[in-house]
């Protein structure tokens, strides 16, 4: 079994399920109660929010904890004067694009900027945004698809001279590259644990004090009346940890990750008719995306699959659909050739040894 | 949570287990999460005796409240603008009926007679022309008393207005037969039944052909009411508890029902103590008590770190005000202020029960000796 689909979800760090457990069967209490169990409960909680904090060089009361980061990236986009105009980039996730898309058709005004074939947003993409002056703009740092990381920090610091919000889906970025929320110069940003190798159903937005933000849940008053609802202790604790794991180890995960990478660009490039996209750009050290003239992606997965290689076209949630990559069409891609996409990202249990048996089952299959 | 929930939660999370991404179908990891999911949704189906596509996942019972009446409210309009709840429901119902109004919403609050009950007729009452939607509880957290939810659901389907039943508190502990009401939307809790924290759902009948209008966009799990990743192991989790929750459902009425008794005999020995809600028609484990010159917040203070005793629902909890509960139903002064929610489990036993009811009645006693210095 080889899992190369760690942008979709990563398995849970060993060290991550032993602070979880405790918080599964013995720290039971509600972190809202004033009783005793409850405070330990919200001691821990506390603790994991210092280091998701921490992980992005924020204070502890920027960050709320919420369900994933498709609902982070919801509450991102309800922030601020909601009446205000809204700027995306063409290639943002569906948790982007369908809400704001939905904003939109509520009569709120929406520009959707365009990507270069580096699946890079633009210097001039940047100045029409700010003549048409939004409320917020907002920009994933790395792409779940390609992995092109944007230079957010360039963009935030010339809108945010304009009164501009700007917000940064950091979803894919996060433990795979250094996120730091104040040099980037974003007033809100989104995270996901479970691709940290922490637990699914939990997230945070990270926001910068004085940004309203206007609460999609309602009703308990939890995480500073901004999303109510009984906190998810054990899922927060595991977030926790994972953040701090994904802090202590950064340079060393990205360093493997990236030796991986050449490893697998290197095999690939030997295949006649293989593109890696936007492989000139800026990239997250686990995330190769390409494609293969002529060739159908959906039978090349299923041959893979079958042979107990996990890897995926793109994004899990747009699973299903036949229809090209939006990301890739948004670069310019050929829709042939967008259709024969297999994105690999690399994980922490990878071995040289994996990639090398990926390529070799590559090869005889196409 | 129960050991038999954390240990199918725990097998959905590393490497060796089922951890991938249940929306990843292009893949043998993926489609097995997918049929975790799945099968934990026809658990919980089975066990309410509903259609398993008509349960969505969520992440509490407070999003699946959240969902319910914003989905209805902004789907349904064009048919009227006006929505009845009552004045004891649980915040998250509360403050989602709130910002309706704020958005041009007419909301009835309805108030529960001094026992904390609702009649049917006052509900039909206060029905308009423009009413699409009741929200009610089954049971309601402070008091625990049961609410007649099928006989409202029958009596609300004549009229063809929407009804939903906020069932955190009572899912689990009494059966609940989805295939014999008439209830439109019900919503679930994974943590109040030994599941779980972080996980819920929403069951909506007729999903399609009712069309809710989602909080969240994006991704189209839960066929687009309910985008973003399913979080495996707590759904997982939640199924096994209340699968382990029906099976014990009877046993564990009955356990509480016996520490019930024991309890309030042994509080009945005090003078001055009260009894809120009505006590024939509640769930045995919670009990909501006032003692006459003692505060709720004193006691709770001075048996901190003995017994988890709250005064109201935890979520109000963090500020120190009186419930909202027992003032929609009119009770004031000393049994207001002074009012303390007990509530017990599957694990609580006769000697812990016993030797809370013990502490309690010390604790009233110096607490009253010492009002009167």
């Amino acid at each position: 079994m080889i899992y190369l689909d760690h942008n979709a979800t990563t398995p849970i760090d060993e060290r991550v399920l032993d602070a979880m457990l405790p918080f599964l069967t013995t720290f039971y209490g509600n972190p809202s109660s004033l009783y005793r169990p409850g405070r330990v409960v919200r001691s821990a909680l506390e603790t994991a929010r210092g280091q998701v904090a921490s992980l992005v060089g924020v204070q502890p009361a920027q960050v709320i904890f919420t369900s994933g980061g498709t609902e982070a990236n919801n509450l991102a986009l309800a922030a601020g004067n909601p009446d205000a105009g809204l700027a995306i980039s063409a290639i943002e996730h569906p948790s982007i694009a369908e809400p704001a898309q939905r904003m939109n058709s509520q009569g709120r005004e929406l520009a959707i900027v365009a990507v270069d074939a580096d699946g890079l947003i633009t210097q001039e993409a940047i100045d029409a945004i700010i003549r048409r002056k939004p409320g917020l703009a907002s920009f994933m740092l790395a792409n779940n698809e390609t992995g092109v990381i944007q230079d957010v920090a360039a963009y935030a610091r010339q809108l945010r001279a304009h009164r501009i919000f700007v917000h940064t889906d950091a979803v894919q970025a996060l433990g795979k590259i250094p996120v730091d929320f104040n040099q980037l110069g974003v007033h809100l940003m989104s995270l996901s644990s479970h691709k940290i190798y922490g637990p699914k159903g939990c997230g945070a937005l990270v926001f910068e004090k004085g940004v309203e933000i206007n609460p999609l849940l309602l009703g308990g008053g939890q995480e500073q009346d901004l999303r109510a609802g009984t906190e998810n202790v054990a899922a927060i604790v595991g977030f926790g940890k994972a953040a701090e794991l994904a802090g202590v180890e950064l340079a060393e995960r990205g360093r493997r990750l990236l030796a991986l990478r050449e490893q697998l660009e290197e095999g690939l490039t030997t295949i006649p008719g293989l593109t890696i996209f936007a492989r000139q750009a800026q990239r997250l050290p686990n995330t190769v995306q390409f494609g293969i003239d002529g060739l159908d992606g959906e039978m090349l997965l299923m041959k893979l699959d079958q042979k107990n290689v996990a890897v995926s076209s793109g994004s899990a949630c747009a699973s299903g659909a036949r229809e090209p990559s939006a990301v890739l069409t948004a670069m310019g891609v050929e829709p042939e050739l967008a259709r024969s996409a297999i994105r690999v990202s690399l994980g922490q249990a990878n071995t040289a040894a994996d990639i090398g048996k990926f390529i070799e089952l590559l090869k005889s299959l196409l | 949570m129960g050991p038999e929930a954390a240990e199918a939660l725990a097998s959905c999370l590393t490497l060796t287990g089922n951890f991938a991404n249940p929306a990843s179908l292009q893949h043998d990891f993926g489609e097995r999460a997918n049929d975790i999911v799945e099968k934990s949704r026809i658990e919980i189906a089975t066990f309410l005796n509903c259609k398993a596509n008509d349960l969505i996942f969520t992440s509490g019972a407070t999003e699946s409240n959240n969902l319910a009446l914003m989905g209805v409210a902004l789907t349904y309009r064009n048919k009227g603008n006006h929505i009845i709840t009552s004045a004891s429901e649980h915040k998250a119902v509360l403050d989602t009926c709130k910002h309706l109004e704020s958005i041009g919403f007419q909301v009835t609050y309805l108030r529960p007679d001094i026992n904390g009950r609702f009649d049917l007729e006052c509900i039909l009452t206060a029905l308009t022309n423009e009413t699409i939607l009741v929200s009610l509880m089954h049971v309601n957290n402070e008091i625990g008393v049961i609410h007649d939810i099928d006989r409202i659901a029958q009596a609300l389907k004549q009229k063809n207005i929407f009804f939903h039943v906020d069932a955190a508190q009572s899912a689990g502990k009494i059966p609940i037969n989805l295939a014999k009401s008439s209830i439109d939307l019900l919503s679930i809790s994974g943590h109040k039944m030994y599941g779980p924290k972080g996980v819920g759902c929403l069951y909506v009948r007729n999903r399609k052909r009712m069309n809710l209008t989602p909080l969240f966009h994006g991704g189209g799990q839960e066929h687009g009411l309910r985008p973003g990743t399913l979080p495996t192991h707590q759904i997982v989790g939640m199924a096994t508890a209340f699968r382990l929750a029906n099976a014990s459902i009877d046993s564990d009425f009955q356990h509480a029902k016996a520490l019930q008794q024991a309890l309030t005999g042994q509080l009945n020995t005090l003078e001055g103590v009260y009894f809120n809600g009505d006590q024939k028609n509640k769930l045995p484990n919670i009990i909501n008590v006032s003692f006459e010159h003692v505060s709720s917040d004193s006691l709770i203070i001075a048996l901190r770190g003995e017994i988890a005793i709250a005064s109201g629902s935890a979520c109000n909890s963090g500020a120190v005000e009186a419930s909202h509960v027992l003032r929609s139903m009119g009770i004031e002064g000393d049994r207001l202020y002074g009012a303390v929610r007990i509530s017990f489990g599957r694990y609580t036993t006769d000697t812990e029960i016993q030797r809370a009811g013990q502490r309690i009645c010390e604790e009233v006693t110096r607490l009253r000796a010492l009002a009167l210095e």
